[in-house]
């Protein structure tokens, strides 16, 4: 894979929501790609429609109009099995509400994407212990995500993102249910993966923490694009707040 | 790389088996309806199964009992069938029990949006949804229904030794008590089935996105 390799691609992507009988245009047009191993940001207010973009990105709703390309494959192409394989393989997700499986410990969780991928079941209790390790929850791995604290239950749901080794993991507001200092231990472990394990990492926020991470950064305004921001330039413009 | 994702069936049951433990009680509540309606079904018909016992036994003084119990049989006869009354009262039992479960597997399907939607992030297919919850309703009716054909047999035998005395137990007819037993067993399966479809198909065909949207 070279660097310069998009792994995600849309063009002109519109979605439109039936209010009643009112149309509600959320995006409106958005072409941007994104490549491979970064680690991105898509910063936007609420209701901008910051969290529709990423649900297209991931795969989890189509747009209108316009197409989405996940590693050069239009997504509205696939059935529900590839869709399935998609989510199952090449994406990892992790929610702002962590979205562990209440009645699965943490190791459990874990696995469940191992086991749905095929992996035979202690193939998968030892590639689950490991993920669990890096995220430094290892001694945790029998606990209920109930027994677990918020950051941990972010954790587990880091390392679930990571069970099947997925090119892209995405992060929908992965530190809005966290307090400061955790939900900065969260972004460091992203970082960290991202930069282990060449992991492309796309996080809808607006946590401006995020922004000192991000090799770029994608501001979103009333479903179109504002700015897109490299790293180097977004220094700048922090030093210039700050 | 092969375009495959699977759930391989142990792993199912196991995941319905512990899904059931961990919601012990709402597993109880739907569960109970199918008990008492299993119950209800099996007491009738064991009831009848202990009086053609005592019938095809022969001795006068059964017969006489038998009457006595309100029971419309003459000499020669052999078999005892349910009467319109029983059969109607036994299906109206039944459909409230469906309707009961239906109600309960809906309330528990809402409850778990996020989980489902969850799961289909991670690669769940439709189906596999659509097992886990035929597995769980499998197991809860299995456990029911057993639990259930139990009782009624248990009160069958009982009501009747009030009625009969010890007549039951010199005729008790073994075989047809089982068979009665296992039909209403698997009559309180189905039920359980039955009543978890349309929520399961409801479950399953769910988009992520969708189920993630609904607050908890």
């Amino acid at each position: 894979m070279s660097d310069e390799h998009a792994i995600i691609r849309t063009t002109d992507v519109v979605k439109t929501f039936q209010l009643g009988n009112q149309p509600l245009e959320v995006l409106k047009g958005i072409s941007l790609t994104i490549v491979a191993g970064r680690y991105v940001s898509i910063m936007g207010p609420s209701g901008s429609g910051k969290s529709t973009l990423f649900n297209m990105i991931g795969g989890l709703d189509k747009p209108t109009s316009g197409k989405v390309f996940i590693d050069e494959v239009d997504i509205a192409q696939l059935d529900a099995y590839e869709l399935a394989w998609l989510r199952c393989r090449k994406i990892g997700y992790i929610f702002q509400t962590f979205n562990l499986i209440p009645v699965m410990t943490a190791l459990e969780n874990v696995t469940l994407p191992m086991t749905f991928a095929g992996t035979g079941s202690d193939e998968a209790m030892e590639r689950g212990m490991e993920l669990l390790k890096t995220v430094g929850l290892a001694d945790r791995h029998d606990h209920k995500p109930s027994e677990l604290s918020g950051g941990q239950q972010q954790r587990v749901a880091v390392a679930r993102a990571l069970a099947n080794g997925p090119a892209i993991v995405l992060a929908d507001e992965p530190t809005g249910n966290l307090d400061l200092s955790t939900g900065e231990e969260i972004i460091n472990l992203l970082k960290q993966m991202s930069a282990d394990r060449g992991v492309t990492i796309i996080s809808a926020t607006h946590d401006f923490k995020m922004l000192n991470v991000s090799d770029e950064v994608i501001w979103i305004r009333d479903g179109l694009i504002d700015k897109i921001e490299q790293r180097d330039e977004l220094k700048i413009s922090i030093g210039t707040i700050e | 790389m092969e375009k495959l994702v699977a759930l391989p069936f142990t792993k199912s049951v196991e995941i319905a088996y512990k899904s059931i433990r961990a919601r012990f009680f709402r597993s109880l509540i739907t569960t109970l309806s199918l008990v008492l309606a299993v119950a209800f079904l099996c007491y009738v018909q064991a009831g009848n199964n202990i009086a053609e016992g005592i019938l095809q036994n022969g001795d006068p003084a059964g017969l006489q009992a038998l009457v006595r119990a309100g029971f419309d049989v003459e000499e020669g006869d052999t078999v005892i069938g349910d009467t319109a009354k029983q059969r109607w009262i036994v299906l109206l039992s039944l459909l409230v029990c469906v309707v009961g479960i239906i109600n309960a597997q809906l309330m528990a399907v809402t409850e778990r949006f996020r989980e489902i939607g969850t799961m289909k992030c991670l690669g769940a297919l439709d189906r596999f949804i659509l097992r886990l919850f035929l597995l769980e309703a499998t197991i809860q009716g299995l456990l029911g229904s057993l639990t259930g054909a139990l009782i009624g047999l248990l009160f069958a035998v009982f009501s009747a030794t009030l009625v009969f005395g010890s007549l039951v137990f010199s005729s008790l007819p073994v075989k047809n008590l089982a068979m009665t037993m296992l039909a209403a067993t698997a009559v309180g399966c189905l039920l359980s089935l039955i009543g978890v479809v349309y929520p399961a198909v409801r479950a399953a065909r769910m988009e992520p996105v969708e189920a993630m949207r609904v607050e908890e």
